[in-house]
């Protein structure tokens, strides 16, 4: 039951982006934008301008996440006005050349859509990442993807925080979409892994080909997780660690937290408890690149989100 | 080598006490269960000395890459693993040499000399895989009593840990590693984890392997008879790299998923062993079925392993017990008469 007053119109999606490497020691966006720079016809669609590409050339020839400055962190408007050039990190220098291709950031020739993949060590399965409630465009995209791996699942994690949002690659774009795929270790590839963002864009450029075709699609919901807080390993007077992810919140992402429930085990033993005042989500569990970043685990809460119905303008 | 001399059966080899022991952490500056564990061994340590307790071995707990810790990689500019062979040790070093050489270095002055008396009687190597292997007690020789005994002891402490005895057949000339230093050595490596994270089950393998250990080492210094039996050993035959693209060297497959995660179990002539990107599976050709392990360890990919092969076989190990001081004194003086 269509109804044209009422669907957002948003412009043809013609101009679409794969970011691999934005990290450059995770490994299935690495491998699957190489694949694609080399031969695209799987990233295909009619009408689409798909183009896939590199973030970090740098960290992916090192294996490493960054070599100055986390990339993904990098898309701050100070960095994307800064001046010095070659003086600059190479992140910086990397981010304005990128918000030169794909963007400007924030303006009409903005690209319309960019796919930014990463991995994590935390055992997140799939997830995509939101970083605005009002953005129908990628709520439908999203919602669009869960249906069609059914019953296999794929989560979504809004990031909506304005202090824990962060500047990221995709940010460049009007419709920023994270794939984050896990769990598996930096510098790994796992095919199990990397078939599974493979079949999530599949879906993904997909669902953009029939909404440039002029499908309208209907009004929905969509659920996800709101990112709430970080939560920091407990550290000693000098910063050191002095404990670890409990046994029990290992790899118990998106499962819920209680108060009172164990979240760390020291190294000498001593369990140390929850003590928000209720119940939440983790996710990010034990991500190796987040312990300089002073994060265990972040803490999410559940929400129904509406997306009006959509079609081309 | 001496120890594997053969013994009759129902005889109990002597072996000198060991007295000075080195537990290593972090010479790879990213695993971070070792790195953590001695960190926190060396604080109880501080402890332990303020209340003066006697301890019958010397325990010496080491950090051996701090600035590949500080950095948490692998290492700075090269493998410190690879950088303990006699050649490296003692051959000509510049004043530009690669930090791990001039840290080796340091370590085999410290641990060592490799090869000479004066080197500690143990050295237990702390590491991390990606690859799910368990626990895993890895040395150059299939007759050191000391390592078989040692891993005897842990698979009875710890019965709920899958846990192997692996063999590189590596003559002690080329020996290249952190644990050849002392006159006994092995490393522990425990997997699987992330390199740059710590899991606390992971952890908790590895403390309570270098406690039962550290046990076994007092137990034996004490006298305490250790009686004969088996272990299965999985002695390495070869390494297989990943198919690669001819031009830029990249890898073109995945470990397959019938194989990842699979450490240990017997892979078949036939059985699946890759996947290339485009879906194709790519079959082991061997002759002979072989135990894979190393199967999709991050670091191997730059040296060039998938996964690593190896066969069983059921070790004999003799009754051993530690040389009395008379004993010890009748040794020296034989060897003494020897050299008049």
């Amino acid at each position: 039951m269509s109804s044209y007053s009422s669907s957002a119109r948003f412009d043809e999606a013609r101009r679409v982006a794969i970011f691999g490497g934005t990290h450059g020691n995770e490994m299935s966006g690495v491998t699957l934008v190489n694949l694609w720079v080399k031969n695209g016809s799987e990233i295909q669609r009619k009408m689409v301008d798909t183009k896939p590409f590199i973030t970090n050339p740098r960290a992916v020839e090192k294996c490493t996440r960054y070599v100055d400055t986390d990339l993904n962190r990098a898309f701050t408007p100070e960095n994307l006005s800064a001046l010095g050039e070659g003086d600059l990190p190479y992140e910086v220098q990397r981010a304005q050349e990128i918000n030169r291709i794909f963007g400007p950031k924030g303006s009409p020739e903005a690209y319309d859509v960019i796919f930014d993949l990463h991995n994590t060590t935390s055992n997140m399965g799939c997830t995509l990442i939101l970083e605005s409630s009002k953005d129908y465009f990628n709520l439908q995209m999203m919602n669009y993807i869960k249906k069609a791996i059914d019953p296999a699942s794929c989560l979504v994690l809004l990031n909506e925080h304005p202090l824990l949002k962060y500047s990221t690659s995709r940010s460049v774009a009007k419709h920023p979409v994270g794939l984050e795929v896990g769990p598996q270790p930096q510098g790994v590839l796992r095919s199990n892994i990397f078939e599974a963002m493979r079949v999530i864009l599949k879906h993904a450029l997909d669902f953009i080909e029939l909404f440039n075709e002029g499908v309208e699609f209907p009004t929905c919901t969509v659920e996800v997780f709101r990112v709430l807080e970080r939560i920091d390993y407990p550290r000693d007077a000098n910063g050191n660690i002095i404990a670890m992810v409990h046994p029990n919140l290992q790899d118990g992402d998106w499962e819920p937290l209680n108060p009172g429930d164990p979240m760390f085990l020291t190294f000498d033993g001593k369990t140390l408890h929850y003590q928000g005042s209720g119940t939440i989500y983790p996710t990010f569990i034990n991500e190796a690149a987040y312990y300089e970043k002073q994060q265990a685990f972040v803490t999410t809460r559940r929400e129904t989100l509406v997306a009006s119905a959509i079609r081309k303008a | 080598p001496l120890c594997c001399k053969p013994e009759k059966r129902g005889k109990v080899v002597c072996l000198p006490r060991l007295s000075r022991v080195a537990v290593c952490g972090g010479t790879h500056g990213n695993e971070l269960s070792g790195v953590y564990l001695v960190r926190e061994l060396l604080k109880a340590k501080d402890i332990v000395m303020e209340e003066e307790r006697e301890e019958p071995a010397s325990v010496l707990m080491v950090l051996a890459n701090p600035r590949a810790m500080q950095q948490c990689r692998r290492y700075v500019d090269t493998d410190l693993n690879r950088c303990f062979t006699h050649a490296t040790l003692n051959g000509p070093i510049s004043d530009s040499a690669p930090y791990e050489m001039t840290r080796s270095r340091e370590l085999n002055a410290m641990l060592g000399p490799k090869g000479s008396p004066g080197a500690v009687d143990l050295v237990c190597d702390l590491h991390n895989t990606t690859a799910n292997m368990g626990l895993c007690l890895i040395a150059y020789s299939d007759c050191d009593w000391i390592c078989l005994h040692i891993f005897k002891h842990l698979q009875r402490q710890m019965p709920d840990v899958p846990m192997r005895f692996i063999h590189f057949d590596v003559s002690s000339k080329e020996s290249y590693s952190l644990d050849s230093v002392g006159k006994h050595g092995f490393a522990m490596e425990i997997g699987p984890q992330p390199h740059g994270v710590v899991r606390s089950n992971i952890y908790t393998a590895m403390k309570d392997g270098v406690q039962h250990m550290l046990d076994w080492v007092r137990l034996f210094n004490s006298g305490t008879i250790f009686e004969a039996g088996f272990v299965d050993v999985f002695t390495i035959v070869k390494n297989i790299d990943y198919p690669r693209d001819s031009e830029t060297h990249n890898i073109t497959a995945t470990i397959h998923p019938q194989l990842q995660d699979r450490d240990f179990l017997l892979l078949h002539p036939d059985d699946a062993l890759f996947q290339t990107f485009s879906g194709e599976t790519l079959r082991y050709k061997g002759n002979e079925p072989l135990y894979p392990f190393f199967v999709n360890e991050c670091a191997y990919y730059e040296k060039g392993i998938a996964l690593s092969l190896a066969r069983k076989r059921h070790v004999v190990v003799p009754a051993i017990r530690a040389q009395t001081e008379a004993e010890r004194r009748r040794d020296q003086q034989g060897f003494a008469s020897e050299e008049e």
